[in-house]
C-alpha cells in the first residue's frame, strides 16, 4: 500500500499551480498500488494556500507554515520535509527549481533513492517504478527505487493538473524542524522576478519560442505573435545566452520542458537539447531560413522563409483568420 | 580557496541520437558514440579556475583546483584534459557507471571532501547523460554544507559567495558562507559571471571555457593524478536506484513543408485546428 507525500510549492501565500501535477501522479500511485495520499503544505502562509487544496481528494493536508520559511532555502525545508516524509512511501514535488533543489536534499536525510524528472509511472507487480527520460531524451529508462521510501520528482508537462475533486480534506498543523548547521549558513538576498503578463511557460496551450536568428528584435518580432496566440514565450539556449531573451525562457534540456497544443520555432536550428524540451508538443510549427536545418525533422509543418518577413505577415494572416 | 571539481564523462550529447536501444531494452547502447566531459563540468572547471586567479596576464594561481572522476582507467584522459586546462591535482576513484548511483557518488565525494578540505565544491548541475540533477544536493545534505544550484553568477566576498541561481521566473541571490557546495547552470561561462576577491569586477573573461595550450597538454602528463578504490570512500556500495528496461522515444510522424505563410495558417485552422 502506497501513502504519498506530495510537497506543495507554495508562493506569496498561494500554492503554485506545480502542485497539482505532484497531486495527479499520488492519484496514480494510489490507483496503482493502492492506499492514499497527504499534502504537505510549508511556508510562510502556508495555512491560506492549504486551504486551497483541500479539494483534491488528500487524506490530509499537512501544515508547516512558519515565519522562518518566508523565504525558501533547501536548507531550511529539508529537515521539515524529510521528517514529516518519514512517515510515507514516496515523497514527491514537481520538478521546478524548487522540487529539483529540494527533493534530493530532503531524499539525503531519509536515506531515500531519488528518481527525478519522471514522465509515467509504471506499475510493477503491486509496485510503482517511473519512466524518465535521459540523454536529452533520446533515451528513456524505468527507475525502480529499491529503498523503502522513494524520492520523485516529476515533469509537469507529462503530469496534467489535477483538477478538484470534491470534499475536504482535514487539516493539522504540523511541527516546523529546528533547521541543521547548514540552514545558519545561508542567507537568502532576493529574488530578481521578471514579471510577465503572458501565460507561464509550464501551462500555455500555445508556446512561440525564438532563437539566436532573432538578435535584438526579439521582443519586437516575437510579441505581436504571442499576442495574436494568447501564448508563452520561449527561447533556445543561444538566445538567452546572448541575452536577448531572459535566461528562465530557456526551452530545452536543461532548461523549461514543454508540451503544449502548439509550439512555432522561429529561427531555432533545432539542436537535440532544444528538441528535448519541446518535443512532446501536440503540433511543432517551424519557420526557418535553411532548408535543412534539423528542426524540420520534428515539424509538422514547416517554412523556408526569412523570419523577419514571415512572422509579421503571419500575424496579420492569422487575425484574418480569427477575424 | 582550494575548490574541488567532480567530473563526469559522458558519452557525446551532440551524438546522442545514436544511442542506440536493442530490442530487448536491457541496456542503452552507447558503442561509436565518442566520450567527452560533461559540459557542465566543464563549466564547472572554468568557473574554478576563475574563483582562484586573479585575472592578469600572467595568470597566477590563487589556490588550488583538484578534479574527481569515478569511472574506470580511460577516464584518466578526462581528467589529465582538466589538469591541461589549469586544474592542479587529479583523483579517479576506480569503477564503472554500471556500479554507481547519484547517491554513493555523493556518499563517496563525502569521503573525499573529509579528507581534502576543500572551501568548495563545485559541479555541474546535471550529468548530460542520465539528467539526474541530484549529486549536488545530495552531497550537501551529507556533508551539512549549505547549497546553492544552479548558479548563474558566482561572487566570491570575505568567507562567503554570493551565487545568482537560475529559478523559475528568474534569478535568485543567495549568500552562502564557506565550505559550500555550488552546483552550476549553463551562463555561468559568461565573460562577467564569476569574480573572485582578487579579480576586479571590471576584468571580463572570454565567454565560455578556456582552451589548453599545448605545451599546458604537455606538462599536464607530469601533474598528480592519483587513484582511490570506491570501497576505500564508501562501506555500503550497494545502490538506492536501478534501471530494469529501456526504449527509445516514441518517433513523431514526418511532418510537412508549407509554401508559404497562407498555406501555414489554413494548415492551422483547417487540418491541426489550433487556431
Ligand atoms: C550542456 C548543454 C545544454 C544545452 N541545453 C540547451 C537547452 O536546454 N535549450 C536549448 O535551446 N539549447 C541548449 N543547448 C544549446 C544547443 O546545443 C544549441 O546550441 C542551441 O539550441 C542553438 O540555439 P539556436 O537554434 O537559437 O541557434 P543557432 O543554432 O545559431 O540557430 C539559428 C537558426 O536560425 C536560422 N536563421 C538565421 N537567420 C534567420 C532568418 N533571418 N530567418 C529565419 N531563420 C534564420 C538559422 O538557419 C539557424 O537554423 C545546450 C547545449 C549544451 C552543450
Ligand atoms: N561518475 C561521476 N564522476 C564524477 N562526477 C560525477 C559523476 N557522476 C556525477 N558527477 C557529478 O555530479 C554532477 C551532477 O550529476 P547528476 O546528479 O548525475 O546529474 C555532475 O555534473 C558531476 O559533477
Amino acid at each position: 500500500m502506497a501513502n504519498v507525500l506530495v510537497v506543495a510549492e507554495v508562493s506569496e501565500g498561494k500554492a503554485k499551480k506545480t502542485t497539482h501535477s505532484s497531486i495527479t501522479f499520488a492519484k496514480q500511485v494510489v490507483a496503482a498500488a493502492g492506499g492514499s495520499f497527504s499534502i504537505l503544505v510549508i511556508g510562510a502562509g502556508a495555512a491560506g494556500a492549504a486551504a486551497e487544496l483541500a479539494a483534491y481528494g488528500a487524506e490530509k493536508l499537512l501544515v508547516a507554515d512558519a515565519a522562518s520559511l518566508a523565504n525558501y532555502t533547501a536548507e531550511a525545508y529539508a529537515p521539515t520535509v524529510a521528517a514529516v516524509g518519514k512517515g510515507f512511501t514516496h515523497v514527491v514535488a514537481t520538478a521546478s527549481s524548487f522540487g529539483k533543489d529540494l527533493i534530493p536534499r530532503a531524499a539525503a536525510r531519509l536515506g531515500a533513492g531519488f528518481a527525478g524528472d519522471i514522465t509515467e509511472v509504471v506499475a510493477d507487480g503491486g509496485a510503482v517504478a517511473y519512466k524518465r527520460p535521459m540523454f536529452a531524451g533520446n533515451a528513456f529508462g524505468v527507475a525502480k527505487v529499491l529503498t523503502p521510501i522513494h524520492a520523485i520528482t516529476v515533469r509537469q508537462s507529462a503530469f496534467a493538473a489535477a483538477e478538484p475533486s470534491g470534499g475536504s480534506s482535514p487539516s493539522e498543523n504540523v511541527a516546523v524542524e529546528a533547521p541543521s548547521g547548514a540552514a545558519a549558513r545561508v542567507e537568502f538576498v532576493g529574488v530578481e522576478t521578471v514579471k510577465s503578463e503572458r501565460p507561464d511557460l509550464g501551462e500555455a496551450k500555445t508556446v512561440v519560442s525564438g532563437g539566436r536568428a532573432l538578435k535584438e528584435k526579439f521582443d519586437e518580432v516575437l510579441a505581436p505573435l504571442a499576442d495574436v496566440l494568447g501564448a508563452g514565450i520561449g527561447a533556445s539556449r543561444a538566445a538567452c545566452d546572448a541575452g536577448y531573451a531572459p535566461s528562465d525562457l530557456q526551452v530545452g534540456q536543461t532548461g523549461k520542458i514543454v508540451a503544449p497544443q502548439l509550439y512555432v520555432a522561429i529561427g531555432i536550428s533545432g539542436a537535440i537539447q532544444h528538441l528535448a524540451g519541446m518535443k512532446g508538443s501536440k503540433v511543432i510549427v517551424a519557420i526557418n531560413k535553411d532548408a535543412e536545418a534539423p528542426i524540420f525533422q520534428v515539424a509538422d509543418y514547416g517554412l523556408v522563409a526569412d523570419l523577419f518577413t514571415a512572422v509579421p505577415e503571419l500575424v496579420t494572416a492569422i487575425k484574418a483568420a480569427k477575424a | 580557496m582550494k575548490i574541488l571539481v567532480p567530473l563526469k564523462r559522458v558519452a557525446d550529447p551532440d551524438n546522442a541520437n545514436k544511442v542506440k536501444i536493442p530490442a530487448s531494452g536491457d541496456k542503452i547502447d552507447t558503442t561509436g558514440l565518442e566520450w567527452k566531459p560533461n559540459p557542465f563540468d566543464e563549466y564547472a572547471l572554468e568557473a574554478a579556475l576563475r574563483l582562484t586567479e586573479n585575472g592578469q596576464q600572467p595568470k597566477t594561481r590563487a589556490g588550488e583546483v583538484v578534479v574527481v572522476t569515478f569511472g574506470p582507467k580511460e577516464t584518466e584522459a578526462t581528467l589529465r584534459g582538466a589538469l591541461a586546462t589549469g586544474a592542479d591535482r587529479a583523483i579517479r576513484v576506480d569503477t564503472t557507471d554500471e556500479q554507481l548511483d547519484g547517491d554513493l557518488v555523493a556518499r563517496a565525494l563525502k569521503a573525499i571532501v573529509e579528507k581534502e578540505k576543500p572551501d568548495v565544491v563545485l559541479l555541474g548541475k546535471q550529468a548530460v547523460d542520465g539528467d539526474n540533477n541530484q549529486v549536488a544536493q545530495l552531497l550537501a545534505e551529507y556533508l551539512d554544507w549549505p547549497q546553492a544550484t544552479f548558479a548563474a553568477t558566482i561572487e566570491e566576498e570575505a568567507g562567503a559567495l554570493l551565487v545568482g541561481r537560475e529559478v523559475d521566473g528568474g534569478v535568485a541571490k543567495l549568500r552562502v558562507k564557506l565550505p559550500a557546495v555550488v552546483s552550476v547552470d549553463l551562463r555561468i561561462v559568461a565573460g562577467n559571471s564569476v569574480y573572485s576577491t582578487k579579480t576586479a569586477k571590471t576584468f571580463k573573461y572570454n565567454d565560455g571555457v578556456r582552451f589548453a595550450a599545448l605545451p599546458a597538454i604537455m606538462a599536464a602528463k607530469k601533474k598528480p593524478l592519483v587513484e582511490h578504490k570506491l570501497a576505500e570512500l564508501a562501506s555500503d556500495t550497494a545502490l538506492k536506484v536501478s534501471y530494469s528496461t529501456y526504449s527509445a522515444p516514441p518517433a513523431r510522424k514526418a511532418g510537412i513543408k508549407v509554401k508559404d505563410v497562407a498555406e501555414l495558417v489554413n494548415k492551422l485552422a483547417t487540418e491541426a485546428k489550433v487556431l
